[in-house]
């Protein structure tokens, strides 16, 4: 599919790609392979060009490129996506997606996360995420607090922080609760209480 | 001296014949003598045409005159990947049209990889009076309105399964068009359609099919309307679920749980889209009679899946999402004592950080703790040599091995070494392996001992591995069995491929893309193996625009005693054999 109408020049040898195995894993056709993203860092050019998945793979990175990584100055945050790999089938890789048309499409969906005693909010995309661990671990290096695990009677009992978020009808609920889509879609902002603050919320 | 074949008479053989279902034993059988021939071929019930371009449907109706029952496979297992154009062929009209003619007593049409278009599906329903199974996997190229003619028209309709094919959904109502006096439906699979079905409708197709067996809904119905529709067929032995999330309400949960415990026959489930945890529990009366469980669209965390799975103890196969990490694995390894076949697929395949905790170790404590366990597709983001090592010498018992390192060339995470020696260990302890996907870094030396050990090998799948033209040599020269090889973005150019060119006519098929293979070397074997199509795909304009050196896209080789295809999109070629050019 994306393969096609390109010109094609004679084809370097695979082995080239080894060489580059600590920068690009990978292109859409060996000839390709030359294109590095010359931009180190994640750059709002950068993620345009990319598809929609690994545009949520950006942001998510870009978290991680100013924590500490030792292929931080090595690896462009950008992956460019080879057609087919991994093999995963179509339906397969829609399906892990969100159900579409919920929060509109391509927009991204930031809100704000704050904690107590942080000197400033930050900000992230819930659109990028697919479930609840992984919200819960970018929380977690970008704040650099623990959540402990989550059960349904007990909440995060436990630990240090707690995950919250205000919902549309202005209430602050325990993050977890509910099914991850409607979360997504009821969540307006995000706050990392202390465990002791949480322990009023989401009591069934 | 009578002659042994003859001194039965012909309605015995065929009796004989008819014990006989594996194709393979019917092919030997055919091939005794003349007469024996004739009657098999007169005999013979069901047709598998592994690769719709390697025969003709005229041929195929000629020699089996009283079919009843068809599969047939199209497009290449690539496809899968959207490595295959569109437009590429595996149209299934022409063995319709044919069938029509030929097989009035037609039941059973199953296929694979096709497309299939609503003018197929009426033919179908016009033409044959008994057709009692359609089983359409992976297919394309129709709409709900041609499932409409199959269920109006189709009185004797049993399995009715649409498996991970794209329809394009224009209306609910098809469902309802099964009369009210309908009632033979055994098997109902809809779970691939994107919008709803008239639910009313389904639920009384459901509860007046008393023979009903296996259901597997689609997304779109919704949780709270499966407890009614269990309730009808409490002799379910199969069910896909809809969607299994919906507000949290005590009633509806103790509805549900109620209506599962009812099911005593309830082996396999699946669907599980967007499940609320909570709502899990209710399964929990059917989890010990579990053969098989799809959870691999359940965004759920482990500590919900080990629930869930740990009360499975009679589970044959699990599919699941990596979110089920090393801990659930190991947990299974321990409560699963049954597992045959294990699929863990990967939460976030395009992510470059790991996002849940599962690694090699995983599948290591499996193949420990299951002792059956003998078909596995495992996506991870490492691998060892030591770990694949211990996995083989584990489970020789293991049949079919897939192994997806996201990372493509990932070497040993331990050594930084190619993982050749790992999967050398595979193909050398596992000695039934029929079937082996390669990923990660991969030297030629793991050809080696594929070619040297893998010798019940069927189908090999290569990805990013190889150095030179000795890794295809090997196992072209050493797999005696092989029947599918597929290989994409290696550097295998025309040496191996020219050296071993009888080896294709072995083969059902090759698969090469992003390879090296030069366009004067595909040009050489078109013309000198007439028995194989060599059909190069390139979407850069005709290859003779190009130097005879420069390497093609996409090459597809395969068996064929029927010729050239004529449906070939403008992007495949097919390099002509000497024939064609004398007779132009």
């Amino acid at each position: 599919m994306d393969n096609s109408l390109r010109i094609s020049h004679e084809k370097e040898l695979n082995l080239e790609a080894t060489e580059l195995r600590l920068g690009l894993p990978g292109s859409d056709e060996p000839e390709k392979r030359s294109v590095v993203r010359s931009n180190k860092r994640s750059s709002p050019e950068a993620s345009e060009e990319l598809e929609c998945m690994s545009k949520g793979n950006m942001n998510s990175n870009g978290s991680d490129v100013t924590s500490d990584h030792d292929q931080d100055n090595v690896v462009p945050p950008a992956k460019a996506q080879v057609v087919g790999w991994p093999p995963i089938r179509s339906y397969r890789k829609n399906n892990l997606q969100q159900k579409k048309g919920e929060e509109g499409e391509g927009s991204g969906m930031y809100v704000k996360v704050s904690m107590a005693g942080a000197p400033y909010l930050r900000k992230i995309d819930l659109k990028v995420y697919k479930s609840y661990p992984e919200l819960l671990k970018t929380l977690g290096n970008m704040f650099k607090c623990t959540f402990g695990e989550y059960s349904e009677r007990e909440g995060y009992n436990g630990s240090e922080y707690a995950p919250t978020y205000e919902d549309k009808d202005g209430d602050w609920m325990l993050v977890g609760d509910v099914p991850w889509n409607m979360f997504v879609s009821s969540c307006k902002r995000l706050r990392i209480m202390k465990g002791s603050e949480a322990k009023g919320l989401g009591c069934l | 001296m009578p002659r042994l074949a003859y001194s039965f008479p012909e309605e015995v053989l065929e009796h004989v014949f008819s014990f006989i279902e594996c194709d393979k034993d019917r092919g030997s059988i055919s091939l005794v003598c003349k007469s024996w021939y004739e009657i098999e071929a007169w005999c013979r019930r069901r047709v598998f045409v592994g690769n719709c371009y390697a025969v003709s449907p005229a041929t195929v109706v000629k020699r089996f005159p009283k079919v009843r029952s068809v599969a047939i496979k199209g497009k290449p297992h690539f496809a899968d990947f959207n490595l295959v154009p569109e437009g590429w062929g595996a149209y299934v009209f022409p063995w319709i049209k044919a069938m029509a003619a030929a097989y009035p007593w037609l039941q059973e049409i199953r296929l694979k990889r096709m497309v299939i278009t609503d003018e197929c599906l009426e033919l179908i329903a016009k033409s044959f009076k008994n057709f009692s199974v359609l089983v359409l996997t992976s297919c394309e190229g129709f709409t709900t309105d041609g499932l409409a003619a199959i269920t109006a028209n189709c009185r004797n309709l049993r399995e009715l399964e649409l498996r991970e094919s794209e329809v394009e959904d224009i209306c609910g109502h098809w469902l309802s068009h099964f009369p009210d006096s309908y009632t033979s439906l055994v098997s109902l699979n809809i779970s691939c359609l994107g919008n709803e079905v008239n639910l009313s409708a389904l639920e009384r197709l459901v509860s007046r099919c008393t023979n009903l067996q296996t259901l597997r809904l689609n997304r779109a119905v919704p949780l709270e309307k499966l407890a009614n529709l269990l309730r009808g067929a409490p002799q379910l032995v199969e069910l896909g679920t809809g969607t299994y999330s919906t507000e949290m309400r005590p009633e509806v949960f103790a509805n549900l749980a109620e209506a599962f415990s009812g099911c005593k026959q309830l082996k396999s489930l699946s669907g599980f889209w967007d499940v609320l945890p909570s709502y899990l529990p209710a399964l929990y009366p059917v989890c010990s009679s579990l053969t098989s469980l799809n959870l691999s669209y359940a965004t759920i965390q482990s500590s919900d899946l080990i629930k869930l799975v740990s009360q499975c103890e009679s589970l044959q196969r699990l599919w699941v999402l990596d979110y089920i990490e090393d801990a659930g694995l190991e947990v299974i390894a321990a409560s699963c004592k049954d597992l045959r076949e294990l699929r863990v697929f990967p939460s976030d395949p395009f992510g470059l950080e790991p996002n849940v905790a599962l690694t090699e170790q995983g599948l290591v404590s499996v193949s420990e703790g299951c002792t059956k366990l003998q078909s596995v597709l495992y996506f991870c983001r490492q691998m060892s040599n030591a770990a694949l090592d211990t996995i083989a010498r584990n489970r020789p018992n293991m049949t079919r091995f897939r192994l997806c390192i996201i990372e493509p060339r990932a070497p040993d995470y331990l050594t930084r070494e190619p993982l050749d020696a790992g999967f050398g260990a595979i193909v050398e302890h596992c000695k039934d392996l029929r079937r082996l996907s390669l990923s990660g870094l991969l030297s030629d030396r793991v050809f080696e001992y594929i070619g040297t050990y893998g010798k019940k090998l069927e189908m090999l799948s290569v990805a990013f591995a190889g150095d030179t033209d000795l890794g295809l040599h090997h196992v072209l020269s050493g797999c005696d069995n092989l029947r599918k090889l597929e290989i994409r973005d290696c550097p295998f150019g025309d040496k191996a491929l020219l050296a071993n060119a009888a080896k294709l006519e072995t083969m059902r098929s090759l698969w090469m893309s992003s390879c090296l293979v030069s366009y004067g070397a595909c040009k050489l074997l078109g013309l000198k193996l007439p028995r194989l199509n060599v059909e190069v795909i390139d979407e850069r304009g005709p290859p003779d625009s190009r130097p005879d050196s420069s390497p093609v896209e996409k090459l597809y080789i395969y068996r064929t005693v029927s010729g050239p295809r004529l449906d070939m999109p403008g992007y495949v070629w097919r390099m002509e054999d000497d024939s064609a050019l004398r007779v132009s």
